[in-house]
């Protein structure tokens, strides 16, 4: 042992042996950050919440109370909030991009496809603030003058499209919602297209398939299980959503059945009444909201990355 | 199969295809839309003044954000400082020496799970450790929210990029001599440079739009700062206060911290883009 320290003190700090070892230390502690922020999140959220949680109990998540005033606080308006314009997003996104993706690997020429892709791709950058401002200042008005006009004229038989067309609501933000998650899914979904072998199509195209039957019954069936996995990336992303949703919610604290009508989100809750609340009662409630939130997209993301690990080992490739 | 003649299903193939194009064309057109409006009134709100002057109150003339253009520049600078050394040893750990670890497979796992949560939940989180106990709002706050955001996606695609760096490299850098740390620092990291590059611009793009982490941790202010121990101006906290207030020209102004938001982002995206097609070519 002893005449092994002295040659390594020989060679030089660059080429011994226990400086790679510091440097293994090194980059294992920092990937070790990522355990301790995640365990931090959960930690600090909870302890904040403890207040809450023993003031409102389990009821917390199923009355639709809000009122600091008098500290009574349910979390069910912004829970049904949260998923009512993560599912308008959802419904509307998921069959555009399905499209969308069929276009750019199935239809377009490689230029043509490149140049859309990119755009769509662009689409994705552009920072959730924007979309909410756009929404506020443009598409909410243009909503409410042309748009559910229409429906409440056709479909106001329907109880979800009854109500004051103010352009501000749920059915805003979960149209917003869906634009800004459409790119994501699109790409996703382009690569899974993408991955499908080429024999599969031309054996299918061979027996004189349409482009339309090969993609439904060759593309679609080799690639459901990557396509699935697109979507629960898109919903990762919908659910969390802050600014865009904010912006155009409305921020009602009750629950109704018409999508014209205003609501709020656990994230747009958040954004609006957290530098307002001074009572650490008020505070604690509004953690709770946010470890509801992180419970939920956290749930989803394990059985997110579960399930994209299973599309790799099946279809050899990385989604995202 | 049922048997259907040629027409039907030749007919349902072009809508099919004339559908998609239309989805295509329709994605494209709420891009251009957006584009459009941002820049039509951003422009509006750009002047000299903009971009050298402190925020005035409604109604004044005059006046522009440079202390936010100066806090977000910092804040985003403070975020990258940390959150890209973090990031990219992180990914060097996982590609170098976790591949085949147990706290390799965790963290691995974990990094891809972070990067799906929401960064609302982030800016929750520094204020409950940086904002409460001090009892003040600060910029410091503020960036180490961003680097939290930044670190998965820099050590994910650090690890990405290592990844396909071919294995005779590693070898053959390690066979003349190289200690593993000289290996990876000098010559695997030349082999996977641009793609680094890449990461780095793709999360500071993502981290410089972001609003409502910043919400919770740097706040605002119309003052220009003194410190990063204080509460610090930024463009997005300024466009969701402005655009909120029922003042028009303080609409006008975050419409044009908008477009300044915006240029930047798809700046470095295409930067990004630019990077990766030299590369292929």
């Amino acid at each position: 042992m002893e005449h092994h320290s002295q040659t390594e003190r020989h060679q030089g700090w660059k080429t011994s042996k226990s400086t790679d070892m510091i440097f293994r230390g090194i980059t294992a502690a920092c990937a070790a950050l990522v355990l301790i922020v995640m365990a931090g999140i959960f930690a600090s959220l909870l302890w904040n919440s403890l207040p809450s949680i023993r003031h409102s109990g389990i009821s917390f998540l199923f009355s639709k109370a809000w009122d600091p005033v008098s500290n009574e606080f349910g979390a069910l308006s912004s829970i049904y909030g949260t998923l009512m314009s993560t599912a308008i997003a959802m419904l509307l996104a998921v069959p555009l991009s399905m499209v969308i993706a069929l276009f750019l690997v199935e239809l377009a020429p490689p230029k043509v496809s490149y140049v859309v892709g990119s755009a769509i791709e662009l689409l994705a950058a552009v920072p959730s603030i924007i979309y909410g401002m756009w929404g506020l200042f443009v598409f909410a008005p243009f909503m409410a003058d042309h748009i559910q006009p229409l429906l409440s004229k056709y479909l106001g038989w329907l109880p979800l499209f009854q109500g004051p067309e103010m352009g501000i609501g749920m059915m805003t933000a979960g149209i917003i919602l869906a634009l800004m998650i459409l790119p994501f899914i699109s790409t996703v979904m382009r690569d899974v297209f993408a991955m499908v072998p080429d024999v599969m199509k031309e054996a299918g195209y061979g027996m004189g398939a349409t482009t339309w039957e090969v993609t439904k019954d060759v593309t679609i069936r080799y690639g459901i299980q990557g396509m699935i996995g697109a979507c629960l990336l898109g919903l990762g992303r919908a659910i969390g959503e802050t600014m865009a949703v904010t912006f155009v919610i409305g921020n009602s604290s009750d629950i109704f059945i018409s999508l014209f009508e205003a609501g709020n989100s656990i994230a747009s809750r958040l954004a609006n009444e957290f530098a307002e609340a001074s009572d650490p009662m008020y505070m604690s409630a509004l953690m709770e909201l946010g470890l509801v939130l992180f419970l939920m997209t956290f749930g989803l993301q394990v059985v997110t990355q579960l399930w994209l690990k299973r599309v790799k080992r099946k279809m050899g490739g990385d989604l995202l | 199969m049922t048997p259907r003649s040629d027409k039907s299903r030749k007919l349902l193939d072009f809508t099919v295809k004339a559908v998609s194009m239309g989805a295509a064309l329709l994605g494209i057109f709420f891009l251009g839309w957006i584009l459009f409006v941002v820049i039509q009134r951003g422009v509006a709100a750009i002047s000299w003044d903009f971009f050298t002057k402190l925020p005035t109150p409604p109604g004044m003339e005059g006046g522009g954000v440079m202390n936010a253009i100066i806090g977000t520049v910092l804040m985003t600078g403070i975020a990258t400082l940390l959150g890209v050394p973090t990031g990219v040893l992180a990914g060097v750990y996982l590609a170098e020496f976790g591949k085949h670890t147990r706290l390799g497979a965790w963290v691995r796992f974990t990094v891809n799970v972070l990067m799906g949560i929401p960064s609302i939940i982030i800016g929750l989180f520094v204020y409950s450790i940086l904002v409460f106990p001090f009892g003040h709002f600060s910029g410091l706050a503020g960036g180490v929210s961003l680097a939290i955001l930044m670190f998965p996606v820099v050590a994910r695609t650090t690890e990405d990029m290592l990844s396909m760096v071919p294995n005779a490299l590693r070898e053959a850098a390690l066979a003349i001599g190289n200690p593993r740390w000289m290996a990876t620092l000098s010559i695997l990291f030349r082999a996977a440079k641009s793609g680094l590059i890449t990461g780095v611009l793709l999360s500071v793009a993502r981290v410089s739009g972001e609003t409502a982490p910043l919400l919770f941790t740097a706040l605002n202010s119309p003052y220009m700062m003194k410190s990063l121990n204080e509460p610090v101006a930024n463009l997005t906290v300024t466009i969701y206060q402005y655009a909120m207030s029922p003042y028009d020209d303080w609409n006008q102004v975050a419409w044009g911290a908008s477009l300044v938001i915006m240029i930047t982002v798809l700046l470095l995206n295409l930067t990004a883009r630019l990077i990766v097609g030299g590369k292929k070519r």
